[in-house]
Formats: C-alpha cells, sequence, structure tokens
C-alpha cells in the first residue's frame, strides 16, 4: 500500500537563516495569546471574561456554530484581555501565566483501547481538537463527520523550514501514541508521508500507519500534494490532516492527561541573530522568541511563503512552529542598479532572467518587495512549474475570479489549500495573489454546497 | 541615485488626486515605476517575491530581439546596395550599409513607439489603469515585419490600429485575442496591398544619385518570387540561413532569430514547446509536400522551406506571445503544430498570399481558447472518472 512517490515540479527557494540545530529552553512566557483569526472562518464564542483565573485546559471560547469544538488555555493564570478589532471581531484571548502552571486533568490512558467516541470527546475538551484540519475547505475539522483518510506529513520543505526528525528526536512515544489516537478516527488509512531523506526512527518505524515516500523540491512536504499523489480527493470526500508537532499534542494528552501547549519552534531568516530552534507555547510572544529586532525587520509567524506578519509585539500563530525574520522590501529601487534593468546579482529567480541562475549554490536574503507591480495574467506555463498537481492553476484562479462555482469545483478547488499556491504566488511575474484568491473561491464553493 | 527619488518625489504631488496634472497621474505612474520599482512591500500571501516583474520579461523579449533588429538594419543596406550595384560584396563597406540601413530603419521603429505608446498613455489616462508593459515589446516587433519601403504614416496607421482595435478595446495588455505586431500588419497588408506585398516594397531602391539599378534586379523576396512560379530565383539555403534576402526588416535571418531564440528559451521566457512544436508542423508540411511533389515549389526541401520568408521570425517571436497562444502545456503543442502546418500550407498552395506565418499565428490565436478549452475539459473528465472509479 506504501508509495514511492517523485515530486518533479516545484521549487526550493535558498534563503540565508537556517535554523542551527541546538534546542534552546525559554522562560516561561509571562503573558500568551490564542487567536481566532488563526482559524480560518471561525467565529468565536469568547466563555471568559477578565481577570477569570484559569487553569491550562481551560476553555478560553468555543466555535460558534459548533460549540464542542474548544480552544483552551495554554497556561495556568488569569484571563488578561479579550483584544477586538473592527466590528468588535475577537482577535485574541490574552492570559496572564503563573509563574508554575497547573493544568486541568483530562486523565491518562491508551487510545489504543479506547473507542473512537471517547477519543473525539477527550480531543474536543481538552482543546486539542481544533489541531486537527479537513479538506475540502482547509478549516478545522467537523467532528460529526468521518474522514476517509487521515494524512500527517513528516517533513516539512518550505523555506528554512524545521526539520521535523530534529523536533521528534526523543519524542517517539509521543510521537506513536498521538497516532495511534488518530488511526481510530477513521475506517480508512491513517497515511504518514517521509521524505526520502527523513532518518528518525520515531517516523520510519511508526505503527499503525501506512508510510509513503515522497522526494523532489518544495511543496513535497505540503499535505495537499502527499494527497493528492497518494490518495486524492474526490467531489464529496473529507480527509483530514494533522502535523507532526500537532501528533506529540495529542500523544502528550493521552500519556500526561493534560493540555501540553509546549512547541519546538525554529527561528529563521537572514535577520534572526541566532537561527536556532527553541522551545515554546503556543500563542508565546514574539518578544521572547525572538528578542528585540532591529526597525525594518518583518517578524513573520510560519514560513515566509503561508506565515502571518504578526509584527515584533505580535504572537506566535497556533499553528505554527517556525519563526521567519526577513527584511522589510518599502525602498524604491532604481531600475538600473537594483531595479527590473540591474544585473540582478542579489535577485532569486524561479525564471533565469537574472544571472542567479548560474549560482546554484548561493542563498538569498530576500526583502518582502513585491518585485514588481500587479499585472493582468499574461506569462503562461510559469504556475505549472512549481505545481505539482493534475489540475490547471491559472484556469481555476480564473474561474475563482469569475465566481464560476461550477467551474471550480470541476477543476479540482476541493484538493487544495491555499498553501499549495504560495509557490505559484511567488513565481508570478504579474504579482497576483493566489492565495487570497484560493481563499475566496474555498469561501465561494462552502457557503454553495453547505 | 537619491538625488533623481528626490526629484520624482517632488513632482509626485502634482500628478496626484488634486494636483495640477491629475489627469497625467497614469503617465506619471508609468514613467515613476519605469525609473524606481516602487517599494510595495508585501501585504498579502508569500512575503517573498520572485524578482522577476513584467518589465524585466519584456526587456529580456527585446534583448532577444536585437540580434535580428541589428542585422535588419545592416541587411537593408547591403539589399540597396546590391540592387545599385555598388560595395556588391558581403564584408565591402560595413558602416555605409549600417548608416544607410539605420537611417531607413530607425524612422520605423520611432514611429512605432512614438504612436503605440502615445495611445497607451491617452487610455491609461482616460480608463485610470497603470500603464501595462506589453507595448515595448509589440513596438519593436511592429518595424521588424514592416518591408523598408513603408510610408511612415502607414506604420503610425497601422500601429493606432493595432492598439486601438487589437488591444485597448479587449481590455489592454493580457487580455487581447490576436498577437497586437500581427494585427498591425494584417490590417496594412489588407488595406494597402501594393505597399505591403509585391516586389516594389522590399528593397530600399532610392538614392541620392538616381543610379540605375543592376541589371536583373527584380527587388522580389524569395517567397513572391517563388509564388509567381520562379522557385529557381528562391535564395540559396545559406544566404535564408543568415539573411542575405530581401524581406521584411527583421525576419530574413534565421540565424538572428534562432539567437533570439535560445535567449528566449534559456531564461524560460519564450515557451520551448510552442517554438519546437511550430517547427515540426512546418518541418511536417514541407515533408508531405516533398512526397506529394506535384510543382516545384513543393519539392523545396523541407530545411529550405522552413528557413524562407518569417517562418523562423514568427515562429520564435510571434507564436509565441504567451497572450495570444494557447495557455495549457498539451495545448502549446497543438497549437505550434497546427501553427507551423498552417503557415507552410497557405504560402505553398495559395498564390495570393506569398506568406502564410502571418495568416497562420492570427488563425491559431483565433483558435486557442478553444483548444485550451478541450484540454481543460478533458482534465475534467479525468478527475470525474476517478471518483467513479472510487465509489464503483
Amino acid at each position: 500500500m506504501s508509495k514511492n512517490v517523485r515530486i518533479r515540479k516545484g521549487l526550493n527557494i535558498r534563503l540565508k537563516g537556517e535554523a542551527e540545530k541546538v534546542l534552546v529552553q525559554l522562560d516561561p512566557a509571562k503573558v500568551v495569546a490564542i487567536k481566532p483569526t488563526d482559524f480560518h472562518g471561525l467565529v468565536p464564542k469568547v466563555l471568559v471574561k477578565p481577570g477569570d483565573p484559569v487553569q491550562a485546559g481551560t476553555p478560553l471560547f468555543a466555535d460558534k456554530y459548533n460549540e464542542r469544538v474548544l480552544w483552551t488555555s495554554p497556561v495556568s493564570g488569569e484571563v488578561a484581555e479579550v483584544v477586538r478589532g473592527d466590528k468588535r471581531r475577537v482577535l485574541e484571548v490574552r492570559v496572564l501565566a503563573d509563574a508554575e502552571t497547573r493544568y486541568v486533568d483530562m486523565g491518562t490512558g491508551d487510545p489504543a483501547t479506547m473507542n473512537r467516541e471517547t477519543i473525539v470527546q477527550k480531543l474536543l475538551k481538552s482543546g486539542v481538537w481544533p489541531v486537527i484540519k479537513q479538506r475540502p475547505f482547509d478549516i478545522v475539522a467537523d467532528p460529526a463527520k468521518e474522514p476517509k483518510a487521515i494524512h500527517v506529513s513528516a517533513f516539512d520543505s518550505h523555506p528554512l523550514a524545521p526539520d521535523l526528525d530534529f523536533v521528534v528526536r526523543n519524542h517517539g512515544a509521543d510521537f506513536q501514541t498521538g497516532m495511534d489516537a488518530l488511526a481510530k478516527l477513521t475506517k480508512g488509512k491513517l497515511h504518514l508521508g517521509v521524505s526520502d531523506k527523513t532518518a528518525a526512527r520515531e517516523f520510519l518505524d511508526a505503527r499503525n500507519a501506512v508510510r509513503d515516500t515522497f522526494s523532489g523540491p518544495h511543496p513535497a512536504g505540503n499535505v495537499g500534494v502527499q494527497i493528492h499523489h497518494t490518495n486524492p480527493i474526490n467531489k464529496g470526500e473529507v480527509i483530514w490532516t494533522v502535523s507532526v508537532q500537532d501528533v506529540l499534542l495529542i500523544g502528550r494528552l493521552f500519556r500526561q492527561g493534560r493540555f501540553d501547549a509546549s512547541r519546538v519552534v525554529a527561528v529563521t531568516g537572514s535577520e534572526a541573530r541566532h537561527p536556532k530552534y527553541v522551545r515554546t507555547l503556543i500563542g508565546a510572544p514574539m518578544k521572547d522568541i525572538v528578542g528585540a529586532v532591529p526597525e525594518g525587520t518583518r517578524v513573520i509567524s510560519g514560513n515566509c511563503l503561508t506565515g502571518d506578519n504578526v509584527g515584533a509585539d505580535g504572537f506566535l500563530g497556533f499553528g505554527h512552529s517556525q519563526v521567519t525574520l526577513l527584511p522589510e522590501g518599502d525602498e524604491p529601487k532604481f531600475f538600473l542598479t537594483k531595479g527590473w534593468a540591474g544585473p540582478g546579482l542579489d535577485k532569486f529567480s524561479a525564471s533565469r532572467s537574472y544571472p542567479t541562475w548560474l549560482m546554484p549554490g548561493k542563498r538569498f536574503a530576500m526583502d518582502t518587495n513585491q518585485n514588481g507591480e500587479e499585472r493582468a495574467f499574461v506569462m503562461t506555463g510559469q504556475y505549472e512549474k512549481v505545481f505539482p498537481f493534475d489540475i490547471y492553476p491559472v484556469q481555476l484562479l480564473k474561474a475563482i475570479l469569475a465566481n464560476d462555482i461550477d467551474q471550480m469545483e470541476k477543476l479540482g478547488l476541493y484538493e487544495v489549500a491555499p498553501e499549495d499556491f504560495a509557490l505559484c504566488e511567488f513565481v508570478c511575474t504579474s504579482k497576483i495573489n493566489s492565495q487570497s484568491i484560493v481563499r475566496d473561491g474555498l469561501d465561494s464553493l462552502k457557503k454553495e454546497t453547505t | 541615485m537619491k538625488a533623481l527619488l528626490h526629484l520624482v518625489e517632488k513632482m509626485k504631488p502634482a500628478f496626484s488626486k488634486g494636483g495640477k496634472l491629475e489627469k497625467l497621474h497614469w503617465v506619471f505612474d508609468g514613467l515613476e515605476t519605469f525609473l524606481f520599482t516602487p517599494g510595495h512591500a508585501t501585504e498579502r500571501g508569500s512575503h517573498i517575491r520572485d524578482g522577476i516583474d513584467l518589465k524585466r520579461t519584456m526587456s529580456v523579449v527585446i534583448t532577444a530581439l536585437l540580434p535580428c533588429l541589428l542585422f535588419g538594419i545592416w541587411n537593408v543596406g547591403q539589399q540597396h546596395y546590391q540592387a545599385i550595384g555598388q560595395l556588391v560584396g558581403l564584408g565591402e563597406g560595413f558602416w555605409e550599409k549600417v548608416l544607410f540601413g539605420a537611417v531607413k530603419v530607425l524612422p520605423i521603429v520611432v514611429v512605432s513607439y512614438g504612436v503605440g505608446l502615445g495611445i497607451e498613455f491617452l487610455f491609461t489616462s482616460i480608463k485610470g489603469h497603470p500603464i501595462q508593459e506589453g507595448f515595448l515589446v509589440s513596438g519593436m516587433l511592429i518595424p521588424l515585419v514592416m518591408p523598408v519601403d513603408v510610408p511612415l504614416w502607414m506604420v503610425a496607421v497601422g500601429t493606432a490600429f493595432a492598439v486601438v482595435i487589437g488591444k485597448e478595446v479587449f481590455g489592454g495588455t493580457g487580455m487581447n485575442v490576436l498577437n497586437v505586431a500581427l494585427t498591425a500588419r494584417a490590417f496594412l497588408f489588407f488595406a494597402y496591398p501594393t505597399q505591403m506585398s509585391g516586389d516594389k516594397v522590399w528593397v530600399s531602391t532610392a538614392t541620392d544619385l538616381n543610379l540605375p539599378l543592376v541589371d536583373g534586379f527584380s527587388g522580389a523576396t524569395s517567397l513572391g518570387q517563388a509564388a509567381t512560379g520562379h522557385v529557381d530565383r528562391i535564395a540559396s539555403l545559406s544566404d535564408t540561413f543568415w539573411g542575405f534576402e530581401a524581406g521584411s526588416i527583421g525576419e530574413t535571418s534565421a540565424f538572428a532569430c534562432l539567437i533570439g531564440a535560445a535567449i528566449l528559451i534559456i531564461t524560460g521566457i519564450g515557451s520551448w514547446r510552442i517554438i519546437l512544436a511550430t517547427i515540426l508542423g512546418g518541418a511536417a508540411m514541407s515533408w508531405i509536400f516533398n512526397l506529394v511533389g506535384a510543382n516545384d515549389y513543393m519539392r523545396i526541401p523541407v530545411l529550405h522551406q522552413l528557413m524562407l520568408g518569417g517562418f523562423m521570425f514568427g515562429t520564435v517571436f510571434m507564436a509565441t506571445d504567451p497572450v495570444t497562444a494557447a495557455q495549457t502545456n498539451t495545448g502549446k503543442w497543438i497549437y505550434g503544430f497546427l501553427t507551423g502546418l498552417l503557415a507552410i500550407l497557405i504560402r505553398v498552395v495559395n498564390p495570393a498570399y506569398p506568406e502564410g506565418v502571418m495568416l497562420a499565428i492570427l488563425f491559431m490565436n483565433v483558435m486557442a481558447p478553444l483548444i485550451d478549452h478541450y484540454v481543460v475539459q478533458a482534465n475534467i473528465k479525468r478527475r470525474l472518472k476517478r471518483a467513479a472509479v472510487q465509489t464503483a
């Protein structure tokens, strides 16, 4: 059953600032923030008020339309603030942390001996459930449904991404327990996608899962690509996906009986003073993770293709295990020196229109400049080179722009998530923001079909 | 550059909303962004972006066209001196020939860019959208597909027609159905046939000294000769490869076109699929004609047939226009193959049109969306079939 898949289309963006393989335990965070905005489409119902005492595992908010799905506090202490934005939209729930963390006792148990419903209940009650994502629509999974399969990608191929072999080291028991729990959630198969370079025994010896091996450039590590090549989603089918660090979170829930929100984060990017791995908490403040950053630095929670610009005062996103620091690119560039007609010795491009393609080993300190202005679709064949799906990306985007629901569905929108289009967006000559277009498409499709 | 940036910044308010020259905002914007890639940092999605933009893309295409332009300038001089029987040898009078060619060709380039960009500026101001870079290439292609003796007013009219009717009415760069430069040429070809075809326009024979032309000079292109039944008078294979023959300004040298093709393919900006497919299509048709062999024209060897006329130029620079060609990779093979096939078919079989490349490409431009439609439908069917297999 396990497959070997070679991904030929894609692109490895060679950036400076890879994390050195040292793990630093950070001091306990004094304040953490859980952000409903990390979950697309979530309308939160806040369950706490400022001043309320909480323990690690106490619910902070629930999904307004599915109140079984809870988000709980990663620390014990006191609710500090519910930060709201326009139209009173909830942006963050901040919790001040005690020096010593007290946990809500969820009870330990071996998932192998539990039935599906008990496992689901445990995941829901502990606030771990939202780590399970579903396709189509790339949203939090619906606990009332059963997926045809569950996929976990055991490697991250994004630029400067954390090495999951390193992350999982010494946590093999947590990982296996998490996988055992997930295996119970589907009547279909649990898939674990490893890279041909994966060496961690924790992954290679994992039981209870079908192991698929992938090789090739990014986005080989994207779970969407792995699903497409091993077990494609057809209309009406649902697949769940979970990241490796979230499998560990599930494993800890069953083995320790508590919501242990610790997370290994790779601090990366050309502006990071010392790129390394740190152990911290979900929702920890960026200040703790990256320290003081100079003016003109973009602080991204996540990777440079799909992460969020949270700023130096922001907080780590719920699902993120990487922080990227890049120089802002808000300076105009004179055309003959640094602009479009320049020699471009510092410009990375998937095309070979700059001489840097002759320097295959060079790593780049890219800034956040758009490097051009938005234009109509002109070039063709560009997306196809970095998009390893049997889907026509430009035609799909055009169907979304035209709001032709029927056509988007026929062209395979339910198979993809915005992150699958990140490379298309990166290489685009016309600077078209395809990730947000795909997100809009998924929203319209969801509205139409559910 | 700081000083220039300050100057631009200082001028900006006058062109912004409420400024004295508000109407010219987008023209100013076009010039500003030409000089300085704006300091727009990414706001949504991917935080970093590829170094390439449309300006870079277009400048690569123009670089690829330069060999054709430079050779064309020299060749205009060469053909002229050959016609009047002076400096006949290829190595003789290099600078005289270049000078003569430049005087003939550069005004056409200037008129093409002047009229085209003028209209772009006008539309940009009326419609309030930024200037898009498409015309930078069209403006260079138009002179290269003109006969050297074309009157400048005709270049202006053709360019205006192509930019307005061929492009702007569809919504500007990226939206047009037909290749802009070929629209200009086709318009002039049908509106002013005497100045765009025949045997009087390809070689500039006007001279200050009113020297008589050499005996036996015809002035017709190889394809003109072939179409009138004089296949024996077409240029030799090597002359057609290097481009020592009469023809449109930039089209004659297959060698220069191949340099351009190499630049486009290496940079990844031109589609190698289309170039290869078009050549294969042309070769297939020539080969079929060889087999039929009903007349001398059909018996021209495959390689020679492909070097003649504007086939290589059209293949490399016109058929590959990403906006008007097929957009799917499978579609590109079909589109290119049929373009090559039709080009040779029209050329050999239809005596009214000595060269078929222009019409073949325009026709396939119209067909390209249909080709893509069927390619995409096949993908949709494949997806449905997969679902059916799973549920069965």
